[in-house]
């Protein structure tokens, strides 16, 4: 197998351009809950995104975490208007893509592709790997004739470090890591600029994870991608992004440059979440503070009043309960959600 | 402290139509009481059909242990009847999956799940089988325990099944409890709630724990002393303390060295193992991990080696184990390895 030799030249200091490239302002996604056999009638929404406004630059990889349920992937799909948002905006390059027809947004996806997480489930079990790798180049007429197809598919499947013989392969031949490979090489067919990366290691063991990890980093450089990349693996955000998002219960409650998050953590949340993290060190692991978190995340469908946090938080305070907290810069470009974070 | 659980040569093997894939490849350790012992590595290394093997749980076909001994308490229950292990499981040892969501009855209250192995095995009446069901259900942190007996699975969130399986596990005070993958399914802040609470427990009840996992991070806390599996076999094996800060086999180095951590700085590149695990139908002569190996030298293509002791109660199965350690795993950025010879793999 040939392995990716890039020299890559040690991500020089994450090109600092201010270009935004994508925008979500007030971002809502509300899923209706039904009840009744022959009339439908909504009883509720589950809230899963509920007002969340970020900007994501090119060429940066923003990290979205948080636990199952807060919203992180419905965000992403939101972006890709794989779910029509119930409300807000999310302009890419200037455009609206909430106000875009079904047509208009075909030609948009070739700039914004998606690697989903689970690398046995993503792939057609019918298809060549080549095929998979192909199709959206036919979709988008970005080929002529076989002999380009082939060439193209070759030069994918290289990318990605697989070899191109294996073109011909169903997927069931290959192994998860992969089969994550195969994904990858598709969302880069088209050449986007956006890929949204939802778990795209969650799946993987560890061993392969960081071969996957080293891979979409050396793509992004080669290729100056922006990612969003939205996992509940902490320890592989920080190494992967250069600002993480956190959210929680459809809510972004913190939002900075990845050292400041990991060093100065200022929303309650974000503080239990890197404590609970285990740390493959005995010594070290048994000297650390824990802040364990009590009860369990709400459900979306009922989410408490005020902070939707203040129910498990160790700091609330009955103003907690009723105010809702509006994400606040705390420090340069330090945002959080919280009322009684420091400099607030 | 006396043995609880001796393993002696453990081999199970699945007859499929590709081959015999040899899933557990002579595998031998012991257990003392109230211990817990971490068995890591990756999927396919054997670790969980380990366990199964144990519990005697193998689906047969196509799998069968085919050889080895495990005494449980002096008496190996590889070969007594069917009838008998039926007392061992859940009366002497019981079992934790990973799943939560698919090991509960669906359509059973937790009450029925929850008292079954109580009436069966401690030959309770109902009413007294409820009431320690409710107990134990407090007992593991479930608020409202007489309301919530009465309930189904479906209206338990992930980390309150899990719970309900651990009081499950409890409920005939077993001598040990095997938890496949416990908390994998789980999120971060629940995962910590569920290792606190498995770890207070079997110290409270003093029974010992194995538990099986992917994750080196999970076992460092709660784990006296890990085994590392590959390829069906334990390549390394220790206190937690020596496994983590001296590890004496490449693939235990690479493991550690191929997650990012919290709690060291960031590095600009991961340092992955490369390449896949290999095929257990078809293993190669010498040590299984080799073609993956940065270590390797002629000798492990046709030798294969075996578990020797390197240290105090530390055992690893290298040729070079002597030119591994604390070197070898170097997190802080610098990206050279200890190692004098064969340059890192093209």
């Amino acid at each position: 197998m040939t392995t990716m030799q890039e020299t890559a030249p040690q991500a020089a200091a994450p090109a600092q351009d201010n270009d935004v490239l994508l925008e979500i302002n007030n971002l809502k996604m509300h899923f209706p809950v039904t009840s009744g056999m022959l009339f439908q009638r909504t009883v509720a929404y589950v809230k899963a995104v509920d007002d969340v406004s970020f900007s994501v630059r090119r060429g940066e990889t923003l990290g979205l975490v948080g636990e199952s349920g807060c919203g992180k992937t419905t965000t992403g799909r939101c972006i890709l208007q794989l779910y029509k948002p119930t409300d807000g905006q999310v302009i890419f390059e200037g455009q609206d893509l909430t106000r875009l027809g079904t047509r208009q947004m075909r030609a948009m996806r070739r700039e914004m592709q998606v690697i989903f997480q689970d690398p046995y489930s993503s792939l057609n079990p019918r298809m060549t790997a080549g095929n998979i790798i192909g199709e959206p180049l036919i979709v988008h007429g970005l080929v002529h004739g076989k002999a380009e197809y082939r060439e193209r598919v070759a030069d994918l499947l290289q990318n990605v470090g697989l070899n191109p013989y294996m073109a011909d392969r169903f997927p069931h031949e290959f192994s998860g890591g992969q089969r994550q490979r195969i994904g990858v090489a598709r969302a880069l067919s088209v050449s986007p600029k956006f890929i949204v990366a939802d778990e795209p290691v969650s799946a993987l063991d560890v061993s392969i994870q960081a071969q996957i990890i080293n891979l979409l980093e050396e793509l992004q450089e080669q290729f100056n991608l922006t990612y969003l990349f939205i996992a509940h693996d902490l320890s592989v955000v920080r190494h992967i992004s250069d600002r993480v998002g956190v959210m929680y219960l459809g809510h972004m409650v913190e939002i900075a440059e990845r050292n400041e998050i990991y060093r100065n953590p200022v929303h309650p949340y974000t503080r239990a979440l890197l404590s609970a993290v285990p740390i493959p060190d005995p010594v070290l692991d048994a000297q650390r503070e824990r802040v364990l978190l009590s009860g369990e995340v709400p459900s979306p469908l009922n989410p408490p009043s005020g902070c939707v946090f203040h129910p498990r938080c160790p700091i609330a305070d009955d103003n907690c309960a009723r105010v809702i907290p509006e994400l606040r810069e705390v420090s340069s470009n330090h945002w959080a959600s919280c009322l009684k974070a420091e400099g607030y | 402290m006396a043995t609880l659980l001796e393993v002696k040569d453990l081999q199970t093997h699945f007859f499929t139509m590709d081959g015999v894939v040899r899933a557990v490849d002579g595998v031998s350790y012991d257990l003392e009481e109230g211990e817990t012992l971490g068995l890591v590595g990756e999927s396919g290394c054997g670790k969980s059909v380990s366990a199964l093997s144990l519990m005697r749980l193998i689906p047969d076909p196509p799998g069968r242990i085919v050889n080895g001994e495990v005494y449980l308490d002096g008496e190996d229950i590889l070969k007594i009847g069917m009838e008998d292990m039926r007392n061992v499981r859940g009366a002497k040892m019981s079992m934790v999956f990973q799943e939560p969501m698919t090991s509960l009855n669906p359509v059973l209250t937790i009450e029925r799940q929850l008292t079954e192995t109580l009436q069966l095995h401690k030959g309770m009446n109902k009413a007294e089988s409820r009431r320690e069901g409710v107990n134990l259900l407090s007992r593991v942190g479930i608020p409202d325990p007489e309301q919530r007996i009465k309930q189904y699975p479906h209206q338990f969130s992930g980390g309150m099944r899990q719970r309900v399986m651990i009081a499950m596990a409890l409920s005939c005070n077993p001598r040990l409890i095997i938890a496949d993958e416990p908390t994998t399914a789980l999120d971060v802040t629940i995962q910590a709630q569920i290792l606190e609470l498995m770890k207070s427990l079997t110290t409270e009840f003093g029974v010992a724990l194995i538990v099986i996992t992917h994750n080196l991070g999970v076992v460092a806390r709660y784990a006296d002393r890990v085994n590392i599996m590959y390829a069906g076999r334990i390549i390394e094996r220790g206190s937690a303390r020596e496994i983590y800060s001296n590890p004496r086999h490449p693939y235990t180095v690479g493991l550690l060295r191929s997650v990012p951590r919290l709690d060291l700085p960031r590095r600009a590149k991961l340092d992955p193992i490369e390449g896949q695990p290999p095929d257990l139908v078809n293993l190669p002569a010498g040590c299984a991990f080799r073609a993956r190996c940065r270590w390797a030298i002629d000798k492990c293509a046709t030798d294969r080696p075996v578990l020797e002791e390197t240290g105090a109660n530390h055992w690893s199965a290298c040729w070079r184990s002597a030119d591994l350690g604390p070197t070898a795993v170097d997190f802080l950025g610098a990206s050279e390895l200890a190692e004098p010879e064969s340059p890192a793999g093209e």
